[in-house]
């Protein structure tokens, strides 16, 4: 039993901080979002430290590492809102990594791997999908039905509007397949699952991130003579915050582990991520804006890009009723399955 | 990161499960009385001790086995998932123990110890006062010296097990002259004098799990005073750390085993398909499970890092607050029988109400989070 990371997995983690902590200081970040446009130098970086590829294995040009180095690398970009596209293409390639037969994946996952193309993952019904995060930048678009079947399709073979989301750390279209794409050649669940990880992880860190600012502000800032976090009505708040951080943290890391080593857990404890991880995401940033006050709802704090995050992320694949309607199918299945005959 | 268990865990986790099935508690008394409750669970904790079983987290020369705290966790996890009952002198394995293994001399050890563990001797609690409940330092309970031998004269509260308990822990004033925290001596009380009475303390439930000790005037002898006078604060920290390390696995499971039963009745009534029942239930299964990964979170890291993380602090507040909330939702679905008096369901539904008072208020767990994990400001409260 044990939660801690390789020296390995430490040196991934250390690495990627120091980096966005550079590269994406919030000044940075607030510029580019105000302008609409994804940090297309900070992109390149990535990809030639192998960033995109890093869950995607060796013999299709990734690093081969496994879900857990990914969720660090989302946890990490979830703190810093780094305006690149790594989770949707972390997401195009866990589907046809997981769920595309072997000719789909020596098509994909080489450039997916390389972030030679972007990919994006759309959730949707009868072929199209009104909100596809990094859907204007991709190259290839796998769409996710309601019902569960995956298609793959190259961009240019879908119809792609560019849009802007709540969000404008990240791009964003509406996007339609028609009859264009093929299946994936396999089963969606499993990349599904991997996909519900990555997202869980970026939510992880756009908490953790989140309560720091919070707790900085309201030890500064004074009211009545006092730090406003001195009274239990701010501080029994930021608890709670921690708390939700920390029980999503605790769900985001047992299905990472699941991923790379209990597949046998994985639906249910990706379903558990992305529950908690949702629900937290969103409770822990409108805390946050309440915590901040009057200066908490302006343009010019931060905290609105982490708000507007949670809520992208909370959304895709769908967020805490529908995570967690799919545990209690598993728990009647469960239930059925140990009843006597 | 591996979220299994070793192999030499595993084999330690079976040996006790096999251990347990071998050697199951006698049937629980259906008397009613709580001295034959009593009784019972001392059978069981002597059976445990017989078997080598009653604190495997007790060094071997304390006649324990010396485990690491993972094992340690695995066997509150085993005690829980078996549904034995606790064991009688939990107070004196969990608290008064480990307390004395840092604080004792070796005569107070090698006179105490043996005693705890084969529950010749139980141990009670003396903290908690009318007037000094989360401010724990304002006790008022005074300790007088008188020749080599200390006079103690006071109210104490909450104190579980008080009327079948040879011990007590009592913290009492020494030293009225000094700031509150470093006025305090820990003492060995005997209960079996006069000057000691008991009285039973009904709790919403019906029940009288705690009783009241009023002190007129108890003798205590000087050898009895625990880390030395106007030590009291830190050896009561001490005792007050290990209060929930243990017991939140075995806590952990049986709440586990609630919803379990929970999510059986919602099938059998076909409310497991009802949506605000699935996503209530699916809810709790979150918070179940989340629960049981902080709290091996916690202990891991403190092995690995040798310091606990923020978990420790979080894992007896949800805890509490998801027992309440599981209790709640169980009435709805268990129906009249959860609020029928006698019942199990309505015996769990009452009782969970003090979980969130017991062992730490979630207000003062909340305000422990904020300063000392978050590093907030402290609310400036009156000395």
């Amino acid at each position: 039993m044990d939660f801690g990371y390789t020296d390995d997995q430490r040196d991934i983690q250390r690495t990627a901080r120091d980096l966005l902590a550079e590269r994406a200081k919030p000044e940075r970040v607030r510029e580019l979002a105000e302008a609409g446009r994804t940090d297309d130098a900070l992109w390149r970086e990535l990809c030639e430290l192998g960033w995109p590829g890093i869950a995607i294995a060796e013999e299709h040009g990734g690093q081969g590492l496994g879900t857990i180095e990914l969720s660090i690398l989302c946890e990490e970009l979830g703190r810093s809102l780094a305006p690149v596209p790594l989770l949707p293409t972390a997401l195009a390639a866990a589907l046809i990594q997981h769920g595309g037969s072997d000719e789909q994946r020596a098509r994909w996952l080489p450039d997916l791997a390389s972030g030679e193309t972007v990919g994006a993952l759309a959730s949707g019904s009868d072929g199209s999908s009104d909100l596809v995060i990094g859907g204007a930048e991709a190259g290839v678009i796998v769409l996710v039905e309601d019902d569960g079947s995956a298609r793959v399709c190259a961009a240019s073979d879908a119809e792609v509007a560019p849009l802007a989301s709540v969000d404008p750390t990240r791009s964003a279209a509406r996007v339609s397949f028609g009859e264009a794409g093929e299946a994936l050649g396999g089963d969606a669940c499993v990349g599904l699952g991997h996909a519900l990880v990555a997202i869980s992880s970026e939510l992880v860190g756009v908490c953790s991130r989140t309560l720091e600012m919070t707790v900085a502000y309201v030890k500064d800032r004074k009211q009545f003579g006092v730090p406003v976090g001195s009274y239990q009505a701010v501080s029994h708040r930021c608890a709670q915050m921690l708390l939700d951080t920390e029980k999503a943290r605790s769900a985001a890391a047992f299905a990472a582990w699941a991923a790379d080593s209990e597949p046998s857990l994985l639906a249910e404890a990706a379903a558990m991520a992305k529950a908690a991880c949702s629900d937290a995401g969103r409770e822990v940033t409108a805390s946050a804006i309440q915590a901040h006050g009057g200066i908490g709802f302006t343009w010019e704090a931060d905290v609105h890009w982490l708000y507007k995050r949670a809520q992208l992320d909370a959304a895709l694949l769908g967020g805490g009723k529908r995570h967690r309607a799919q545990l209690a199918g598993i728990l009647a299945d469960r239930v059925g399955a140990s009843a006597p005959a | 990161m591996d979220l299994t268990f070793t192999p030499e865990q595993t084999a330690f986790r079976d040996e006790l499960r096999a251990w347990l099935a071998e050697n199951p508690p006698e049937a629980k008394p259906t008397s009613g009385d709580e001295h034959d409750e009593f009784v019972w669970r001392r059978d069981w904790q002597r059976r445990l001790y017989d078997g080598g079983w009653a604190a495997p987290s007790w060094p071997t020369e304390y006649g324990g086995r010396g485990v690491k705290p993972v094992e340690s966790a695995i066997y509150f996890e085993e005690i829980g998932r078996a549904r034995v009952p606790f064991s009688a002198n939990t107070l004196g394995l969990l608290l008064g123990g480990p307390t004395l293994m840092v604080w004792g001399t070796d005569e107070q050890k090698e006179r105490y110890l043996p005693p705890i563990l084969s529950a010749e001797e139980i141990w009670c609690q003396g903290f908690s006062e009318p007037d000094a409940g989360s401010d724990l330092a304002a006790l008022k309970t005074r300790a007088v010296k008188d020749g080599d031998e200390w006079v103690v004269t006071g109210q104490k509260v909450w104190t579980s097990g008080a009327q079948f308990a040879k011990w007590c822990m009592l913290v009492a004033r020494t030293d009225a002259d000094v700031p509150k925290h470093k006025g305090l001596t820990y003492f060995l009380m005997d209960m079996e004098q006069d000057a000691v009475q008991v009285r039973p303390l009904r709790q919403i439930t019906g029940e009288a799990e705690f009783n009241e000790l009023f002190i007129e005037e108890a003798r205590v002898p000087d050898a009895n005073v625990v880390g030395g006078v106007g030590n009291g604060w830190k050896v009561a920290l001490t005792t007050l750390m290990n209060e929930r390390a243990g017991l939140g696995f075995a806590l952990q499971i049986r709440l586990r085993q609630l919803l379990d039963d929970t999510i059986q009745t919602a099938a059998e009534r076909g409310l497991l398909e009802d949506p605000l029942y699935g996503d209530a239930l699916a809810e709790l299964h979150i918070r179940c499970e989340t629960l049981r990964l902080l709290a091996w979170k916690g202990l891991t890291d403190a092995e690995r890092y040798g310091q606990p993380g923020p978990e420790g602090s979080l894992v007896k507040w949800l805890w509490s607050d998801t027992n309440q909330r599981l209790t709640e939702l169980a009435v709805d679905i268990v129906g009249p029988e959860a609020l029928t008096a006698g019942t199990d369901w309505s015996y769990e539904f009452l009782r969970a109400r003090g979980n969130t008072i017991e062992g730490g208020t979630t207000e003062v767990l909340k305000n422990i989070v904020a300063e000392r994990v978050l590093g907030l400001p402290r609310l400036k409260a009156a000395a």
